[in-house]
């Protein structure tokens, strides 16, 4: 089959490949642009390591064609820092909370719980719960990551309100 | 998993999709949301030669009231359906079904179109589209027809769908004012299909059941309306004989066969279990 050309945009960056339509996604940002923070798991749509933002929608990239991203924004685990490397809230709170162990998990559950945060700033711990409910981890049990994700939580609301 | 090559297509305009399906037949695929289609692909369970997304149909998208009725575009996702507040307002179960439905990232990309036209007996929002009696707006190139939820699925993965057709939209009949409405659902965890589940709509006049509808999920080769079941609701009390007697109905209805979820023997006890819970939220939800 032959190949078509893709653009998207990725982490900010502008990118533009030739790919085979059956390209998954997650091959396509891991294989042909280097951004292996997003994590091969399951592959089969159940454990949200392969995890990204997609125009403001939480995606399982092992479930997406790159060429159904076309002219998409994307943002992965890479783009979640500040350009000078401070770390983003959730990065920091999974930090100091002990969110991970091994941390193969990680990326997409941090990528993950950037959308739900946006778009509820001060989930329950239920919420939370539902909320990464389509990301699993085998290590933690997930009592840290509840933690971590509440940390990113009050210390952007904070920010909020001392900014008003 | 890699899945097999295909060529991909990616139309303006209906018309332009149903052009490339009917050029390639039975080789054509169309790919909304593609939740259930890349998954079968990667395992090569699907292997179209020719897939044509729909992403670009505008046509295909948003929630309209209009005539009595709620005509939802096919390519509408899960999740917006969960964030419509005139579907809460007007039929809050299909808010309550989509919760149910695999995990958020999924549901950002599963559309309503591909849930109920795919076939896949463990999908909800078939047997929610039987007991709301809606129906599904079809087209080829040669015009439109519509289809009753009830009459559109023949087996497992067999539908009224043609070949050359393509679901545009769903078309729900505003339930009436007090309906009260209930998706019950029994799943091992997050992301699987129903070990068994029931849909009910249900109105009250004064203390009687003036109109019901029962319909179930996964407990069969397709949904399964389930009409003596409904019909031993209306005119009762919704009094425990009443509520017996349409759970005994259930079961007689359902057809469920033995797999990891569990012996066939055991889903039709659940598939009561979950007939009488849906009935007794649906009246706490309805008003007299």
């Amino acid at each position: 089959m032959s190949k078509i050309p893709v653009k998207m945009t990725v982490n900010g960056a502008a990118v533009e490949e030739l790919v085979e339509p059956r390209l998954l996604l997650i091959h396509f940002l891991r294989e042909k642009l280097g951004i292996t923070g997003p994590h091969v798991g399951c592959e089969t749509s159940h454990c949200g390591a392969c995890t990204v933002d997609l125009d403001g929608k939480s995606v399982k990239s092992c479930t997406v064609f790159a060429v159904q991203a076309e002219g998409a924004q994307i943002t992965t685990i890479e783009g979640m820092a500040e350009a000078d490397g401070t770390l983003s809230a959730l990065q920091e709170g999974f930090m100091q909370e002990h969110g991970l162990q091994c941390g193969f998990c990680t990326p997409g559950m941090i990528t993950r719980a950037h959308r739900l945060l946006l778009e509820n700033p001060n989930p329950t711990d239920e919420e939370i719960r539902w909320g990464l409910s389509g990301n699993l981890c085998r290590c933690t049990g997930y009592q840290n990551i509840v933690k971590a994700v509440r940390y990113a939580a009050d210390k952007i609301n904070a920010g909020r309100e001392a900014a008003e | 998993m890699i899945p097999g090559p295909f060529e991909y297509h990616r139309p303006g305009s209906v018309d332009e999709a149903l052009a490339l399906l009917a050029r390639h037949g039975e080789d054509g695929r169309v790919i909304a949301g593609g939740h259930s289609l890349v998954p079968m692909m990667k395992l090569r369970l699907a292997a179209p030669a020719h897939l044509i997304d729909l992403r670009n149909l505008a046509e295909l998208r948003g929630i309209r009231e209009a005539d009595g009725s709620l005509e939802i575009g096919a390519m509408t996702t899960q999740h917006e359906v969960i964030e419509s507040e005139l579907l809460q307002a007007l039929c809050p179960i299909l808010r309550e079904t989509a919760l149910m439905i695999a995990d958020p990232q999924v549901r950002y990309c599963g559309t309503l179109g591909g849930n109920v036209a795919n076939g896949d007996p463990g999908n909800d929002m078939p047997a929610v589209m039987q007991c709301l009696g809606a129906s599904y707006l079809v087209r080829n190139a040669s015009g439109q027809r519509e289809i009753p939820a009830r009459d559109f699925y023949e087996g497992a993965y067999f539908t009224a769908l043609g070949e050359d057709e393509i679901l545009t939209a769903v078309r729900i009949p505003r339930p009436p004012e007090g309906q009260g409405q209930a998706y019950e659902k029994m799943k091992r965890k997050v992301g699987d299909y129903a070990t068994a589940a029931a849909a009910v709509a249900l109105s009250l006049d004064g203390g009687t059941c003036s109109q019901a509808a029962i319909a179930l999920t996964n407990l069969g080769q397709t949904p399964i309306f389930a009409e003596a079941a409904s019909q031993a609701l209306v005119g009762s009390s919704l009094d425990e004989a009443a509520v017996a007697e349409a759970v005994r109905l259930a079961r007689e209805a359902a057809d469920p066969v033995e797999d990891l979820r569990g012996p066939a023997d055991f889903k039709r006890h659940a598939a009561g279990v979950m007939v009488q819970r849906a009935v007794a939220r649906a009246r706490e939800r309805a008003s007299a």
